[in-house]
């Protein structure tokens, strides 16, 4: 197929200042085989209308700024090509990431996933103190492999736009926190999955996700918070069932190898 | 205007700014303790390192090796002092890091893995596959969420220091999200900004890299220095300047010119072997080998493409096991961004600005001249990079002078008063400044990205690879032009709200700050050393210049230069050798005697 030399861009715009409700303005760009929707609007921004808002950063997939609706599916902007879109008179439709509240524009507010993020505990807690002189707490590349997917998370919050829970209940911890409990409850260095139990064993934590697996659809980084949930969820059975054969303390989220 | 207070005021919360807010926590806890940044930390720029972080725990290794690296490395121009102290507590914070959980790689009997990097004598790069600085950052950052003193102010962008009585006392920031400006006083301030890559038309940097923390210190009048010390990373991705970690030649890649020729073996970095040999060929310095692409481009060795000339990395050889498990992301960057698969193709590459050696001049404390202020990370200049950094240094570096830049300015909080009222008058100048100049000035005729661009044009022809003193001068004549257009800039955007491009026209009045500071100051080092090269004076001159370079804003704007001599410990100056005399050749061992105490 001939690639366009220009496409046109359906760029979601509302300033609170201005305007009661968001809109669409259109801009039409020129299209180059190296350059991703990011550069696309950075174009409009240089050349075209300065007050055009968003946040980028890295241009590398791995900052997790620069996330947006685009044609109705979340992506990373500086890893989505003009290209993919730009045959047979397409439009590209630019719109902020669903489901969160809009700032301006294309910025969405993320301080409530922030909250999110923090009530998970995601820092490794140990109930031991070993003085850095005894040198490193051991783990093997086994041991290792089997929390890294879920370390890989970059925040980009791609996941809650992609999840019709979080689009239903906004208390829904949501896919990437879940992700990152799971992230230090399988690291062999860590022991506070226990502490990690009550908001994650909650209607609003795992018990919330109805298993859509969107989340893992459209996950950049691959880190499968759909698996992370699920098999949270499953231990979280057994340890229901074995707390009537082993009262005291069993604690099967405790998985490690 | 609204005010807040704390007791330890951080800029930046990459890694520098995380590391240095813990350690003021865990120093004091009953400090209060400010992270202001301008973007949500975990998109901080530390995200993008990749290949890893140095630190001796081998038992083959020892801190004179890594010292003696560092300072080869540096071209001599590394304080020794700073040197020590940096490759002794090195190891310390990595292992803290560790226990923070950052999820190091690891040898099959789970003790920490080490990679070869280049300058480097011995393996001794941790790793974390080749998202380092990712796992680094997130490590930090979700571990400082444990520390209640700890009060974020995150998208705040930060516009002045202020400074009352001969100290700085707080900052003037933009709270992105509602537009408002206030004051946030403190009774130290520690900048963790990193360094200003976007100063230059192609870059490895992020955005955000506008060397804002140089721009905020030099106006405040704490001096930068050595800031003529640029390093061009020689691997970086055409067009986008997405690095290519130097990981990829540690783990075996070759460079090729356009003839499949391992060219590095012509500029007195060794002979080719098949398998990768430290401080040789593919494992030398940055600076040689981005100044042996420009040699090769010269002989006409390259290959053209419309977005310059290109050599190759070639990691075919290496196999697709070996960069699934220790170099997975350039794999994912070359298919996703280059769209080329280094398993079976070749990766065009060429030199890129990646780092910057010089910054806010500081003590091996973070402490600047300036009462007060404290500095760490890339925005600083402690000296321990000298005239080229050696890759796998600066991670470790964020880290170590980032604690002690904590741990200083908490105690250095401790002893201070409340801050005064006459700092809110500043505040409110300050406001009105941000008001009438661009946010509801009108009538301007210049866009900021023409502005952006002349600077960045510029400053690549006469402050690049390879510099001349005409050039320079004539490149110093369109920095003060553009300077005086940027006065007349226009901004199309009026909204209080999350307004990006008041944002962006500040940041390019810091980077024009900056671009001016490079300048004079290479225009003033009429010698060549490390990342240095004056084609007009191509030889290093100990004699005159085995010193920093120390630049001071004047009151006009207009920068002085002066020298003040490197801290020489136990390493006199000597040449720098690569190949295979640095395999055979001990490294000269301390031939000055240390002095006692």
């Amino acid at each position: 197929m001939i690639m366009a030399d220009k496409i046109i861009l359906e760029v979601a715009r509302y300033s609170p200042e201005q305007d009661t409700k968001p809109c669409f303005a259109t801009y039409e760009v020129p299209v180059h085989k190296e350059w991703v929707v990011l550069d696309a609007l950075n174009y409009i921004k240089d050349k075209v209308d300065g007050s055009l808002t968003y946040r980028w950063s890295c241009r590398m997939g791995i900052c997790g700024s620069c996330g947006m609706m685009v044609n109705g599916e979340p992506k990373l902007t500086c890893a989505t090509f003009l290209s993919s879109y730009a045959h047979n008179g397409n439009k590209i439709r630019v719109e902020p990431l669903r489901y969160f509240p809009v700032v301006r524009d294309l910025v969405t507010e993320l301080s409530d996933f922030l909250v999110k993020l923090k009530k998970v505990k995601p820092w490794l807690i140990r109930k031991d103190t070993v003085p850095l002189s005894q040198g490193e707490f051991l783990q093997t590349p086994e041991q290792l492999d089997y929390y890294k997917q879920f370390s890989m998370c970059i925040n980009c919050t791609l996941c809650y736009s992609a999840c019709p829970v979080v689009g239903l209940d906004p208390k829904f911890v949501g896919p990437a926190a879940i992700a990152l409990a799971q992230r230090y409850n399988l690291d062999s260095r860590d022991q506070g999955a226990v502490e990690r139990i009550a908001v994650l064993a909650h209607p609003e934590g795992i018990w919330g996700c109805t298993f859509v697996g969107e989340c893992t659809k459209v996950c950049p980084k691959h880190v499968d918070p759909a698996g992370a949930i699920q098999q949270y969820k499953l231990n979280a059975v057994l340890d229901w069932l074995t707390s009537f054969l082993m009262p005291r303390g069993h604690n099967s989220q405790d998985v490690k190898p | 205007m609204d005010v807040s207070s704390h007791d330890v005021l951080l800029v930046g919360g990459g890694g520098a700014g995380l590391r240095a807010a813990i350690a003021a926590a865990e120093v004091n806890p009953q400090l209060s303790i400010a992270v202001v940044s301008k973007v949500y930390p975990m998109r901080s720029h530390t995200v993008s390192a990749e290949g890893g972080a140095a630190g001796v725990i081998k038992e083959d290794d020892s801190l004179d090796e890594h010292a003696y690296d560092s300072i080869s490395g540096g071209d001599w121009l590394c304080d020794q002092d700073a040197v020590e102290t940096f490759v002794k507590e090195a190891p310390q914070e990595l292992l803290q890091l560790e226990r923070w959980g950052c999820p190091w790689s690891r040898e099959p009997n789970g003790h920490i893995a080490v990679r070869a990097f280049g300058g480097m004598k011995k393996r001794r790069t941790w790793f974390a596959a080749d998202k380092t600085g990712f796992h680094m950052l997130h490590t930090l950052f979700q571990t400082s969420l444990r520390f209640d003193p700890i009060t974020r102010y995150d998208e705040w962008f930060v516009t002045k220091l202020l400074v009352d009585e001969g100290r700085v006392q707080g900052v003037v920031a933009i709270e992105l999200m509602s537009g408002r400006i206030q004051a946030i006083t403190a009774k130290s301030v520690i900048l963790c900004t990193g360094g200003c890559g976007r100063i230059f038309p192609f870059t490895t940097n992020a955005n955000i890299k506008n060397g804002d923390g140089m721009a905020l210190a030099y106006r405040a009048g704490a001096p930068l220095k050595d800031m003529e010390f640029v390093q061009y990373h020689p691997t970086g991705l055409p067009f986008t300047g997405i690095l290519i970690t130097e990981a990829a030649r540690s783990e075996g890649g070759y460079m090729l010119n356009k003839d499949g020729y391992r060219y590095l073996q012509d500029y007195n970095l060794g002979k080719p072997q098949p398998k990768p040999v430290l401080r040789s060929m593919e494992l030398g310095p940055r600076d040689r080998l981005s100044q042996a692409f420009v040699s090769e481009d010269q002989k006409g060795r390259t290959i053209q493409t419309p977005y310059g000339s290109i050599v190759h990395l070639d990691l075919r050889h290496l196999g697709e096991k070996v960069i699934n498990t220790k170099l997975p992301f350039v794999r994912e960057l070359c298919m996703k961004y280059q769209n080329i698969d280094p398993v079976k193709e070749l990766i065009p590459v060429r030199p890129v600005v990646h780092y910057m050696m010089g910054g806010v001049s500081t003590d091996i404390d973070g402490a600047t001249p300036l009462a007060g202020l404290y500095a760490a990370g890339e925005v600083a200049c402690v000296s321990i990079n000298g005239a080229n950094r050696l890759g796998s240094n600066s991670l470790p570096e964020c880290l170590v002078f980032g604690a002690r830049a904590g741990k200083a300015a908490a105690l250095f909080a401790a002893q201070q008063k409340v801050p005064n009222g006459s700092v809110l008058a500043q505040a409110t100048d300050e406001r009105k400044r941000l008001e009438s100049q661009f946010l509801f000035k009108t009538g301007g005729r210049e866009r900021i990205s023409t502005i952006r661009e002349g600077m960045q044009t510029t400053v690549e022809k006469c402050a690049g690879i390879y510099r001349d003193g005409a050039s320079l001068a004539e490149g110093a004549d369109t920095l003060r032009q553009l300077q005086e257009r940027f006065a007349d800039i226009n901004l199309d955007d009026h909204n209080r709200t999350f307004n990006t491009e008041l944002e962006a026209a500040l940041e390019l009045g810091f980077m024009l700050d900056v671009a001016e500071s490079i300048v004079q100051c290479a225009l003033h080092r009429t010698e060549s050393r490390g990342a240095h090269q004056r084609t007009d004076f191509p030889a290093r001159d100990d004699k005159r210049f085995l010193a920093h370079s120390i630049v001071h804003r004047n009151p006009d704007g207009s920068s002085r230069v002066e020298l003040l001599p490197v801290k020489i410990t136990r390493w006199a100056p000597g040449e720098r050798v690569y190949g295979e005399l640095s395999q055979t050749n001990e490294p000269p061992q301390a031939v000055l005697t240390r002095k006692a105490g």
